[in-house]
């Protein structure tokens, strides 16, 4: 602010002006999620009627009281804290100690090895070879096969090799003089020095456990397997397609609309939890992202 | 005796040979022997990277043969280039390619350049709190699922019930069919990407400005210069480096369009402008099981993005001398 001061007229209005065009675009950025919450809280007639706008209309918890009663509701946010949870420490027992053997020099073929994942950056078999790799490994319909199949990315991997690789050896050397080994010089200098970069590498993984879709979809057949996502893909299809459907539920005081946006609050709500601490990391996260290769 | 012979005359040259041979291998059992804590962190990862990204590029051969799921990847037989042929005078295909070199071209016209005006703008904004709270809210759609991000834009343009026709409603027009009409796949999708990247992409311009010497501002202010003029004259010729890195890399990745979020929001009536080559692909392999024709598809896409990817990485090479990376 103390720049305000020296500022001139002109420079005075241009401020004021990207300030308030930056006030539009968060406005407009912030939008939908208030409009989702107040179609959520809507009667189903109010918001069928689309005379929701920024409040809830005929306030009611009708939509959420359905959602809350359907035992796949719980199933599948259940599942989906096991696949986030699960997959996320899957992840880090693969990509923790895979970075660091990567980031050593004595490492023989150290440049074949990085270049092999690497190369999966670049290439990829694509959908059906994957799809028909999985069904080959009885990996179809397969919580752990989720788990387990989407644990590594060769990006997740380099990014913490490259910040082991900046750890400067004589924090190494110390420890070495006390006799440890690469497992002690992993978990007690390198894992600490990490920090910032490891709690990164977890949030992205969070995150992308949290929000997988597609795979689950195609991979998993079974209603009790099934996570979050997919429940709600399920239900958004449903209620768009099926007119009776949305007209019996418009009679119980809710309606295809309030239901979805209901599923919607719940499932954000968690993110909207943890994103202060995600917010944190993800700044310096993409940057050390963009450390390549 | 003429066997006798030349083994007699091979001997002393392999036992030299496999002295010195012997030597190495000490050299490299006692090598094991020191470091074999490293090598048994990596294997772990090695066997994932072989089990599920190597061995599916192996099954990429049924791209070539006559794939049946009783013969399996290798019993099946060859039949060339058969499934390419069929590939390249399907109609619907050719349209995927198209599609999707034609989104993605839309995204890079409108979607790369809004985080970099984000990016210039927050770099003008002097209430620091303001700041942190608008960067904090542009930068939480990145986190949102996108089966969340279509079940929002499906409540929200939807006809009857959707607040984007109750605005068309009171402009006194009649409601828009807007996710069944195919000219409005690509307004609405490229629109929804940058609703949801904008914010997130401009951290990297962010941090490009942030790295611009201060000095020069410095000096501007001396030589008299308002910030609009610094804007142009400073701060974005700073950052062109980094733009065109990021450039040079979305043109690289031109062949990706999240596939995903186009499979949640588009609808048969609207393929014609919004199917593009994964989503082909997801139809005509997974849900009619024409897996080979659909894995020749998929290596058609690879290798196309392969090249790009590749010419990308050599191009940024050489303005990342310059740049923040």
């Amino acid at each position: 602010m103390m720049k305000w001061n020296l500022y001139s007229r002109g420079d005075k209005i241009f401020a004021i002006a990207v300030s308030v065009l930056i006030g539009m675009f968060t406005i407009a950025t912030l939008y939908p999620f208030i409009y989702i919450a107040a179609v959520s809280f809507s009667s189903g007639f109010a918001a069928q009627a689309g005379k929701v706008v920024l409040t809830p209309i005929d306030a009611t918890l009708d939509a959420y009281g359905y959602i809350l009663k359907d035992p796949q509701f719980w199933i599948s946010y259940r599942n989906t804290f096991i696949y986030t949870i699960g997959g996320t420490i899957m992840s880090m027992l693969f990509i923790i100690p895979g970075a660091y053997a990567l980031s050593r020099p004595q490492l023989k073929g150290r440049r074949y090895f990085n270049l092999f994942i690497a190369f999966t950056m670049w290439f990829n078999a694509g959908l059906i070879p994957f799809f028909l790799n999985m069904r080959d490994l009885n990996m179809l319909d397969s919580m752990f096969g989720i788990i387990l199949a989407f644990a590594v990315n060769a990006f997740n991997i380099i990014l913490l090799r490259n910040f082991f690789e900046a750890i400067p050896q004589s924090f190494e050397e110390a420890a070495r003089m006390d006799g440890a080994n690469d497992f002690q010089v992993l978990w007690k200098v390198f894992v600490p020095l990490s920090k910032p970069a490891i709690a990164t590498i977890t949030l992205f993984c969070i995150v992308s456990r949290w929000n997988g879709f597609f795979w689950a979809m195609v991979l998993l057949q079974s209603e009790e397997k099934i996570p979050l996502q997919v429940f709600l893909r399920h239900t958004i299809s449903n209620l768009s397609d099926d007119d009776e459907f949305s007209i019996a539920l418009g009679a119980a005081g809710f309606s295809a609309e309030t239901v979805t946006a209901a599923i919607i609050v719940c499932s954000i709500i968690p993110v909207l939890m943890v994103y202060p601490f995600i917010q944190k990391y993800f700044e310096k996260g993409i940057l050390l992202g963009g450390v390549k290769e | 005796m003429a066997e006798e012979f030349s083994t007699a005359l091979q001997e002393p040259l392999k036992g030299t040979s496999s002295r010195s041979e012997e030597g190495r291998m000490t050299r490299l059992i006692d090598h094991f022997k020191r470091e074999w804590q490293i090598y048994a962190m990596l294997l772990p990862t090695i066997i994932w990277f072989i089990v599920f990204l190597y061995k599916p590029m192996y099954g990429l051969q049924i791209a070539f043969k006559d794939y049946s799921i009783f013969r399996g990847v290798a019993g099946s037989p060859w039949i060339g280039l058969e499934h390419f042929n069929t590939l390249f005078s399907n109609d619907q295909f050719i349209r995927a390619v198209w599609n999707t070199i034609q989104i993605s071209a839309l995204n890079l016209l409108f979607g790369f350049p809004a985080p970099i005006i984000l990016a210039l703008m927050f770099n003008e904004v002097l209430h620091a709190s303001f700041k942190r709270t608008s960067q904090t809210i542009v930068y939480l759609p990145h986190f949102i699922s996108s089966v969340i991000i279509s079940g929002i834009v499906i409540t929200a343009f939807s006809p009857s019930a959707g607040i984007v026709n109750t605005v068309i409603g009171w402009l006194g027009f009649e409601p828009v069919y807007f996710l069944t009409q195919p000219e409005w796949f690509r307004p609405i999708f490229v629109g929804t990407g940058i609703w949801q990247e904008a914010g997130f992409g401009s951290i990297v311009f962010l941090a490009a400005i942030a790295g611009v010497n201060p000095s020069l501002y410095e000096s501007a202010v001396v030589d008299g210069a308002n910030r609009w003029q610094m804007m142009w004259k400073i701060t974005v010729p700073s950052i062109l480096p980094t733009i065109l890195i990021m450039l040079i890399i979305r043109i690289g990745n031109i062949m990706e369009v999240s596939f995903e979020l186009v499979i949640l929001l588009y609808q048969p009536s609207t393929y014609e402008t919004a199917d593009v080559v994964n989503t082909w692909i997801y139809r005509q392999g997974l849900q009619s099981g024409q897996y080979d024709l659909a894995a020749a598809a998929g290596l058609f896409n690879a290798l196309v993005a392969f090249v790009l990817v590749m010419t990308a990485n050599t191009l940024s090479r050489r303005f990342s001398r310059t740049s923040l990376w």
